[in-house]
């Protein structure tokens, strides 16, 4: 069976997941042009490769981001949504 | 022995059945189609056929057909929500009624009549709302009740086991099947009879753009000149988007279907429930030919999976529970590239001589003539041909979207 590695209680079924999208930053909705708020609503890049993802933990109800290779389906990494936000704040 | 025999005997490599295979890239062509799937073969048909370009070559990294157009259910319909869809696919199922006179070629067009099943008011809505929009464009198409639907398919427990019984459905008499290999190989085989060169066994690499514009293209046989490039590659959209620095609203997500052995016939319709996640169809082999929605997230792969095997199967026992022994055969996946609005997008881009057509997702065979033939008039006059203007990649900055959800999810 494929397991996820839930951040706050540890692995379990993949079954108990649901996929919530790519995690992606907002733009400014009240800076941005039209054409900036329609690519943020509407594009995504889906060119295979490590994406980080929201996934929602059913049984428990919770949030996490996972890291996840989009062309062999590998989770390499999970964390809360908490650690994603300060790793991106570091990074920006 | 045959003097046949003996001569391939000493050929290098068999002559052609259906077309020929070139040898070598030539240096430049007048327009390159990435993908020879039914849609490139179709574009590459159609531009000679009715604008005598011929200067063509059709670029595919595998085999013909071997893509979303050897993997679909077959399915061919025109009973979609969106005027806009509505006139756009029964274009398509226009062309497909003459297709083997054009091609002279058995596609083994199967008109079975089309039942989509409501088990919800909320449903029953839809479908209302759906045959209104059909019939307006002259389309037959029909919401009908349990009597009507257990003269066509008695074998049907219309109450599902207690679980969600049928309240009526939307009928669509030409809902029809259809050989998919037959479509491209037809289509393959036309193109290369007026001048068109398939080339298989080449991917493109790269796109290469010089202010603005197309001009040439990259592949693992050498670089080619070009001022037109048409991208018709379905699940590997992104990719090629990715070359020309171009973002969609595309993700790619598995679909996946499967066969049972084969049985005497005993189902001539095709019936999908989209409350139900499945849908239904007998082959003239006599497999049941069967697929449900998509894989819940993104995957660039073509793996099958258990979970999806249990999940219809758990279903379709609701529908026809004398199943319980029939043996599922094979099981397959294609990678769609899903839209938000379930429509495709197609046409012209903002870099000059590149065309889009994707966003075909879990619908798009039943779309292959008439993408190519919009498509190739599309590429001949350099404007969007009037059926397919209102997919452009553009609508999405306009907030001008085509919802074709509630007739596009799982009646493919
Ligand atoms: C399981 C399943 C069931 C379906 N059922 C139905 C149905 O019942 N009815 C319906 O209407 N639709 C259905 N569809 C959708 C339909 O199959 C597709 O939308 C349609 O076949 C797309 O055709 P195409 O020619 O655009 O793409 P494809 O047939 O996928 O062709 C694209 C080609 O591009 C090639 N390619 C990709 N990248 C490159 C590159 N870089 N260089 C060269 N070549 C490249 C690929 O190898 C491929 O052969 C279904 C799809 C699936 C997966």
């Amino acid at each position: 069976m494929k397991l996820i590695d839930c951040p706050f209680i540890g692995p379990r079924p993949a079954a108990e997941f649901v996929y919530g999208g790519a995690w992606r930053p907002m733009p400014d909705a009240e800076q941005c042009s039209d054409a900036e708020w329609g690519c943020y609503v509407f594009h995504r890049d889906s060119v295979p490769g490590t994406k980080r993802e929201l996934w929602y933990h059913g049984p428990s109800g919770t949030w996490l981001v996972a890291e996840r290779d989009t062309l062999t389906d590998r989770f390499l990494r999970t964390m809360t949504l908490g650690q994603a936000m300060a790793e991106e704040a570091s990074h920006a | 022995m045959p003097l046949r025999l003996v001569k391939n005997a000493f050929d290098s490599r068999p002559g052609p059945r259906f077309f020929t295979q070139p040898e070598r890239l030539k240096d430049s062509y007048d327009v390159v189609i990435i993908g020879g799937g039914g849609h490139g073969l179709a574009c590459a048909y159609y531009l000679a056929k009715e604008h005598g370009i011929t200067n063509v070559a059709v670029l595919e990294q595998g085999y013909i057909g071997g893509g979303n157009t050897g993997r679909n259910t077959t399915i061919v319909r025109s009973n979609y929500l969106t005027p806009e869809g509505v006139k756009f696919y029964d274009k398509s199922v226009q062309l497909f009624q003459d297709l083997a006179n054009d091609f002279d070629l058995n596609i083994f067009y199967s008109q079975r009549g089309h039942f989509t099943l409501a088990h919800t008011d909320s449903a029953l809505r839809t479908m209302r709302w759906r045959a209104e929009v059909n019939k307006h464009y002259g389309i037959e198409s029909e919401v009908v009740d349990r009597e009507d639907i257990a003269g066509a398919c008695p074998e049907l427990d219309l109450d599902c086991g207690g679980h969600l019984p049928v309240l009526g459905a939307l009928y669509h008499a030409p809902g029809a099947v259809v050989r998919h290999d037959a479509v491209a190989w037809g289509y393959g085989r036309g193109a290369d009879q007026r001048g068109v060169e398939i080339h298989q066994k080449t991917r493109v690499t790269g796109i290469n753009v010089s202010g603005g514009r197309v001009t040439g293209v990259e592949t693992d046989r050498g670089s080619i000149k070009t001022g037109t490039v048409i991208s018709m590659v379905a699940g590997s959209t992104p990719r090629v988007t990715n070359m020309v620095g171009l973002t969609t609203p595309i993700v790619i997500h598995p679909l996946q279907a499967c066969v049972t052995e084969p049985m005497k016939p005993w189902l001539d319709t095709i019936i999908v429930s989209a409350s139900l996640h499945v849908y239904v169809s007998q082959s003239s082999r006599g497999e049941l030919v069967m697929g449900a929605s998509l894989d819940p997230a993104e995957l660039h792969s073509t793996r099958s999976t258990l979970d999806f095997t249990e999940g219809l199967m758990d279903y379709l026992l609701d529908l026809f529970p004398f199943l319980g022994q029939a043996r599922v055969m094979r099981q397959w996946a294609g990678m769609a590239d899903m839209t938000p609005d379930f429509a495709p997008i197609m046409g012209t881009t903002p870099i000059e001589g590149f065309y889009l057509d994707a966003g075909w997702g879990t619908w798009g065979f039943k779309a292959t003539p008439v993408s190519g033939m919009t498509m190739a008039s599309t590429v001949a006059n350099g404007r969007n041909h009037d059926l397919i203007e209102p997919f452009n990649l553009s609508r999405f900055e306009r907030f001008a979207l085509v919802g074709e959800r509630g007739a596009a999810s799982v009646g493919h």
